[in-house]
């Protein structure tokens, strides 16, 4: 019996055989991922002074800070410029914006251009490590180097403020940052603008301000759970931080489509006259791109409406806009319906137009986008926190209706608008939605 | 700190920044023409014009009025003569005259936005501003006399 098992290998030899050859397997997986994870640092600079940044460059630079809203997320609510620590709520947990101040300590002081420009195009930080992807490297990576030499050299000059960075709240194993070098091979593609030669050079300077600069996709391209943004699902619409970044596609549900002088008049001034006003988290976007000449904005204009295929609409804009608001008519109610009197107490004294077109100054709600949305949380939102005169149509107000109305009558303005205004199927549980966005807005605020 | 202009003065307030405005218009400032009914913006009573729109100020935020321009019913006519004011006194629109204030300033949107109001506009634009003594009759027929005398001085000039 024996001599018959002598010629076969014992089981135990082939399982140590097998162990081996995985763990070497496992080992080299390793090393080569660790490989390919690493970057080296780039050694620290001394900082440049002003006076070697052209002041024109530092224009340049400032112009397209503004355009990237870099100051909205480098800064904290009454906090200083760009010294970080604004905290994103993040799925998987809570992460703070750095200081992108030239402060040598705490800050960008010692970041060589190169550096900066690794950071923009590869989110690799000077140190070696890899960036979270909520700092939109894979929207900066779009970039020009010009336009990063811009950028640096106003960062450059900006005063330098001692402000240490916040540790992360990422829990194990998100906040290995080595691991990101994973979710850059599955997710993250670098790369300059390639401008499509069949259109026009407006069209491609919107593409390349959109794609990369003012990184429209990072809130309006629904994210998977990995939070990349979902590849081909590009302006399909998500949720962010309680609010809802419609779809900037032909999807988008407003009864008017975002024509380029639409889309003009919202970017521009912050309101346009057939959909509504730009409030939360779209404010500072407006904010930001105010910063950026008419050309620019036109250009963004032009690619979005070929983007939501405005063109094909465009033939029943009028006709559109006068059914939603006669529809609006015809179900508003007789004036003893309760809804009715509670709409048009709160609302109407602003919120009422007497024609089939809406005046400027009296943003129709059978045209709105929030009451058409499937998700109610923007009508919601901004009837509680209402509209600051900086925000929307310049100077003018929307009071906020938080702290006067119930749910139960937030909820009944909002059943009554979809009721009355939209064809749509009404949102469920209002109540709920309600009290659940003021517990998170109180938490916030 | 929010600074603003009321009646074409500017003015800097130390005040949180959710204080009704209503409260910085009256306590702070001193201005008590502008009333406070009910506090929940369903009366009307409060309604001062900001960036030349009628506004609730009783629940409208100090801080959300941050560079814009307020009226007040003080502010609205240098000599109170307002085309809306003469009609009110014309037609002895006020009875208690507590509502008044906030009546005539949204009246003068309404005018503004609808120069030939018909009484669908008024019932639908005026419904937020309630009167307890009952005079919503001379409201509208002040309204119409008004939008009459605006469209000749318009003409006029």
């Amino acid at each position: 019996m024996d001599d018959a098992s002598h010629g076969e290998p014992s089981e135990d030899t082939v399982f140590k055989k097998l162990l081996i050859a995985v763990l070497a397997l496992g080992c080299l997986g390793l090393a080569g991922f660790g490989l390919l994870a690493w970057r080296p640092a780039i050694a620290p600079a001394t900082l440049p002074p002003p006076g070697s940044f052209a002041p024109e460059l530092i224009a340049k630079g400032e112009a397209l800070a503004g355009g990237g809203y870099c100051a909205e997320c480098h800064t904290t609510k009454g906090g200083q410029n760009f010294a970080g620590g604004y905290a994103f709520a993040t799925p998987f947990g809570v992460i703070y914006s750095t200081n992108i101040t030239p402060d040598p300590e705490t800050g960008i002081g010692t970041w060589s251009e190169t550096a900066f420009r690794r950071a923009m195009h590869e989110g690799v930080s000077r140190d070696g490590s890899h960036l979270f992807p909520v700092f939109t490297y894979d929207h900066f990576t779009r970039l020009s180097d010009e336009d990063v030499r811009a950028l640096y050299a106003y960062f450059m000059t900006r005063a330098p403020i001692h402000a240490p960075a916040r540790p992360s709240g990422l829990p194990f194993p998100f906040n290995i940052r080595y691991l990101q070098a994973g979710w850059k091979l599955l997710f993250f593609r670098p790369g300059r603008f390639e401008p499509d030669a069949e259109k026009s050079a407006e069209w491609n300077r919107g593409a390349y301000l959109a794609l990369g600069l003012s990184h429209c996709g990072a809130c309006h391209t629904p994210r998977n759970l990995l939070g990349a943004e979902k590849a081909g699902k590009a302006y399909g619409g998500a949720v962010i931080d309680n609010w809802v970044a419609p779809p900037l596609t032909a999807a988008n549900p407003a009864p008017a489509p975002w024509t380029r002088e639409e889309l003009y008049d919202y970017l521009r001034t912050g309101a346009s006259k057939l959909h509504g006003t730009a409030a939360g988290p779209m404010f500072p976007v407006v904010q930001g791109l105010g910063a950026l000449p008419d050309s620019d904005i036109r250009a963004i204009a032009t690619y979005f409406a070929d983007v939501d295929k405005a063109a094909d609409r465009l033939p029943y804009v009028s006709g559109a806009v006068s059914l939603a608001m006669s529809n609006a008519l015809a179900k508003e109610g007789d004036k003893f319906d309760p809804d009715t009197r509670l709409y048009t107490a709160a609302c109407a004294s602003c919120h009422y137009n007497a024609t089939g077109a809406p005046l400027a100054a009296r943003p129709d709600l059978a045209l709105n986008s929030a009451v058409h949305l499937p998700d109610p949380s923007n009508l919601i939102q901004v009837m509680l926190r209402g509209i600051g005169a900086e925000e929307g149509l310049p100077g003018v107000v929307m009071p906020a209706f938080g702290g006067a109305l119930s749910d139960a009558d937030v909820a009944r303005i909002a059943a009554y608008l979809r009721r009355t205004r939209t064809s749509l199927p009404p949102w469920p549980d209002l109540a709920t939605k309600i009290a659940g966005i003021r517990r998170q807005n109180g938490a916030t605020d | 700190m929010t600074s603003f202009h009321i009646n074409g003065r500017a003015v800097t307030v130390d005040a949180e920044d959710d204080t009704p405005l209503l409260w910085v218009i009256r306590d702070t400032i001193g201005l008590t023409g502008t009333k406070f009914g009910c506090g929940i913006g369903m009366c009307g009573a409060c309604t001062v014009h900001v960036g030349g729109r009628p506004t609730r100020s009783c629940i409208t935020p100090l801080a959300s009025v941050a560079g814009a321009k307020v009226t007040t019913i003080e502010g609205l006519d240098p000599e109170g003569r307002h085309p809306v004011q003469r009609a009110w006194a014309d037609l002895q629109v006020p009875q208690c005259g507590y509502c008044q204030s906030g009546q005539i300033m949204q009246a003068v949107s309404l005018i503004n936005d609808f120069p030939s109001p018909t009484d669908r506009d008024i019932d639908a634009v005026m419904a937020g501003n309630l009167c307890r003594c009952m005079t919503y009759v001379r409201i509208r027929n002040a309204i119409k006399q008004a939008a009459a005398q605006s469209k000749k001085v318009a003409t006029d000039e």
